[in-house]
């Protein structure tokens, strides 16, 4: 009768212990099936660059991160999120300066817990994130700020650009002039007076330097960021009578600068060129002036190359949002399209499991891979910097589609653009281009 | 010849512009005694109201040149609506503490505001420029200019103007002087301060409003523009004097002039030479160029 009611409890026990076995092997199936992929993305949500360019990305993040969790974009971005585990995007704005962007950036790592961090337009921002880190150990893919100073000064570990930078955009356009025969003697630069418009006259002024050795500078203005009246800075333009007037403008001061100076003729008088203005087209409409030379930081919206990953993307955001997509929105495109074959690489590599920073960092280190703007190449600053195609056009506005459309549009390869591994930029610039590949 | 009437031109269209929204500013801390940061937002708000009234007047089909009218009533609406909202239901809780309390107030107005545009408007640009074109174009010397930009020196005349016999003139003008030169006495002798405190904080946000209204047709209006004209305005009034109103026209017309000459002639000092002029200003006349200098108070 002992023996039996010993039994009888041993069988309880072992009943109970299978019972709690199952149960935490069923939990534990659960949590690994619910295992998430937690993402920073940072941008202008509000500020000066929100509307071009901060929104446009945020919304073109949305779309990308909706559609690699439904697993319905193209191949190779069809797995579900990344590699199997869902993306927990985290969106935190970018207005605000370099100090506070440090603190937010600490934050989403050491608060948020995320696993990646991928954002940053402003190239301030860019140039006080890299170092911390680096510091941290930390994942980060800067997806559009311009600077080359972040890896042509500093080597990194942890950190990438998932695009071309600024060289590209104004070694383009003057390239373009080239190769439709714009004649140019005399030129005046407006840009703005702050980092970027300082980058940028540099660069065109080098580039002009190689290709047009004989053309002068008139008017050389640098008016404030956000200035808003143009009216002195067009006086000057329009005292000075030049072949070319060249900007690096963007946004709402761009948006100011044509609606004041187009009703004074200058863009009658002289061949305007904008090395980034394809943002600007959809709101300005009829306004735009015809005949105005633009460049798009890229192979994008307007001046992108068909293909059946541009056609899927450009048709998802058209639906989403009434609207084409523009540069910002392509660049977060490739940076997401980027780190997702990165992490499913390394998750391939590691036996299935989620990637360390230091796993993802070797995926990504000299990956190729395609996007909607074309073929992305990790191929400067040992892996850590991209370069790609570009391609410039000009303007018209189009009465029956009722949009601006651009014409006369030239590809230019990435290695005809782009410098060569082993060159700082100005220096190739100034060296002539050597190594430039161009059909 | 020509070089210099272009920069006596571009400094002097500059210069109405700024003195239109810099008279708000100096009028509310004459008044006030409150350096309101926010003046900028609602500089913003009147292009926003403008963008808004004048893209519904385009609905209507009535006569171009009205849509001057709606652009005026734009300033007029965000006047009455939104400045006693602000002054009533925030700032008069603050009078009589000390001043950089109220500086702070007004930063965090001019951030909750800037928020509250974009939650209204959002984030697109808005496009107003059939105003810009109603005026055509002027030539002066070897320039053509759009002619809307000298209806900014027509409209900164008239206010400039109007501010001044509403202020030496009128019964209500020197009520408001009395509160200016001590706001004790004039309560005292029964003077409502609380109404004349209204009263020109609602002209202050006017101006400031019709400064962003008559900018909207030559801009996009939208986020960010509150930052950029605060600056300067700040500029205008601390060279002219703060709470004088002659020397918002002097201190815009300097800003205008020396900002003009600077970019016709050494175009990297054009920022220098506005902040340049300022500094002199305040080494020679630290209360500016147009403001007594008081007894100190013991």
């Amino acid at each position: 009768m002992k023996h039996h009611h010993f039994q009888k409890r041993q069988l309880k026990r072992l009943t109970v212990a299978a019972v709690v076995a199952a149960l935490v092997f069923v939990l534990s199936a659960g949590v690994q099936a619910q295992e998430t992929y937690r993402i920073g993305i940072v941008s202008f949500l509000s500020g000066q660059a929100a509307e071009s360019f901060g929104i446009p990305a945020v919304n073109a993040a949305k779309v990308i991160i909706e559609a690699f969790n439904k697993g319905d974009a193209p191949p190779p971005y069809n797995k579900i999120g990344f590699g199997g585990m869902k993306i927990e995007p985290i969106y935190i704005d970018e207005n605000g300066g370099a100090t506070k962007q440090i603190q937010e950036f600490r934050n989403l790592y050491d608060r948020e817990k995320v696993d990646a961090v991928v954002g940053y337009t402003g190239s301030g921002d860019c140039l006080a994130i890299a170092p911390v880190a680096e510091e941290m150990k930390r994942f980060v893919a800067f997806f559009d700020c311009g600077t080359q100073r972040i890896f042509e000064e500093n080597k990194y570990n942890y950190v990438f650009r998932t695009a071309s930078h600024a060289t590209m955009d104004d070694v383009a356009l003057v390239r373009y002039l080239k190769a439709r025969n714009i004649s140019v003697s005399k030129m005046n630069l407006i840009n703005q007076d702050y980092a970027r418009g300082h980058d940028s006259r540099k660069e065109f002024t080098h580039a002009m330097a190689q290709l047009y050795p004989s053309a002068k500078m008139q008017a050389d203005l640098m008016p404030k960021f956000g200035a808003g009246q143009y009216g002195t800075e067009i006086s000057s333009l329009m005292s000075k009578p030049a072949d070319l007037t060249y900007t690096s403008l963007w946004g709402g001061d761009l948006q100011a600068f044509i609606l004041q100076s187009s009703p004074r003729g200058l863009f009658k008088r002289t061949q305007v060129v904008i090395s980034a203005a394809d943002h600007v087209l959809p709101s300005l409409g009829e306004k735009m002036p015809d005949g105005v030379i633009i460049g798009a930081r890229g192979a994008y919206g307007l001046l992108s190359q068909k293909s059946a990953l541009n056609d899927w993307f450009w048709d998802r955001y058209q639906k989403a949002y009434k609207a084409y997509p523009v540069q910002t929105p392509y660049r977060i495109a490739q940076a997401l399209m980027g780190v997702k074959l990165a992490v499913e690489k390394a998750m391939t590599a590691n036996g299935g499991k989620k990637p360390t920073a230091e796993q993802l960092s070797a995926a990504l280190t000299g990956m190729e891979w395609p996007s909607p703007g074309g073929r992305i190449r990790m191929a400067l600053a040992d892996g850590h910097q991209a370069i790609q195609d570009n391609a410039i056009g000009s303007t018209r506005y189009d009465a029956a589609k009722k949009m601006v459309v651009l014409d006369n549009i030239h590809h230019f390869a990435a290695e005809c653009v782009n410098p060569p591994a082993n060159m700082k930029s100005e220096d190739w610039v100034k060296a002539g281009f050597p190594g430039a590949k161009c059909k | 010849m020509d070089q210099v009437i272009t920069i006596l031109v571009d400094g002097i269209t500059y210069a109405s512009w700024l003195f239109i929204v810099a008279l708000g500013l100096t009028l509310v801390f004459g008044v006030m005694k409150i350096l309101n940061i926010a003046h900028g937002s609602f500089y913003a708000l009147g292009a926003y109201a403008a963008a808004t009234f004048v893209a519904w007047f385009a609905t209507l089909q009535l006569a171009p040149s009205l849509s001057l009218v709606t652009m005026f009533l734009a300033a007029v609406a965000v006047a009455v609506l939104v400045a006693p909202l602000c002054e009533r239901g925030l700032l008069r809780f603050f009078y009589g503490r000390d001043e950089v309390l109220l500086v702070l107030v007004t930063y965090a107005l001019f951030l909750i505001m800037d928020d509250l545009t974009k939650l209204i408007w959002g984030a697109n640009p808005y496009y107003v420029s059939q105003p810009y074109s109603l005026f055509g174009n002027v030539t002066i010397g070897a320039q053509s200019y759009v002619g809307y930009d000298f209806l900014l020196v027509g409209v900164a005349v008239i206010v400039g103007i109007a501010v001044w016999w509403g202020l030496k003139r009128t019964r209500q003008g020197k009520i408001v002087l009395a509160v200016i030169h001590s706001e004790e006495i004039a309560s005292s002798m029964g003077v409502n301060v609380s109404r004349v405190y209204t009263l020109a904080f609602g002209i202050g946000i006017f101006l400031a409003a019709l400064g962003g209204a008559l900018t909207a047709p030559m801009i996009s209006v939208q986020p960010g523009l509150s930052v950029g004209v605060i600056i300067i305005s700040f500029a205008v009034v601390i060279i002219g004097g703060l709470g004088s109103i002659p020397g918002a026209a002097i201190g815009a017309l300097i800003v205008g002039l020396a900002r003009s000459l600077a970019v016709h002639t050494a175009p990297v000092a054009e920022l220098f030479a506005v902040y340049v002029v300022m500094a002199i200003v305040l080494v020679f006349r630290p209360e500016g160029l147009f403001t007594l200098t008081r007894a100190r108070k013991i």
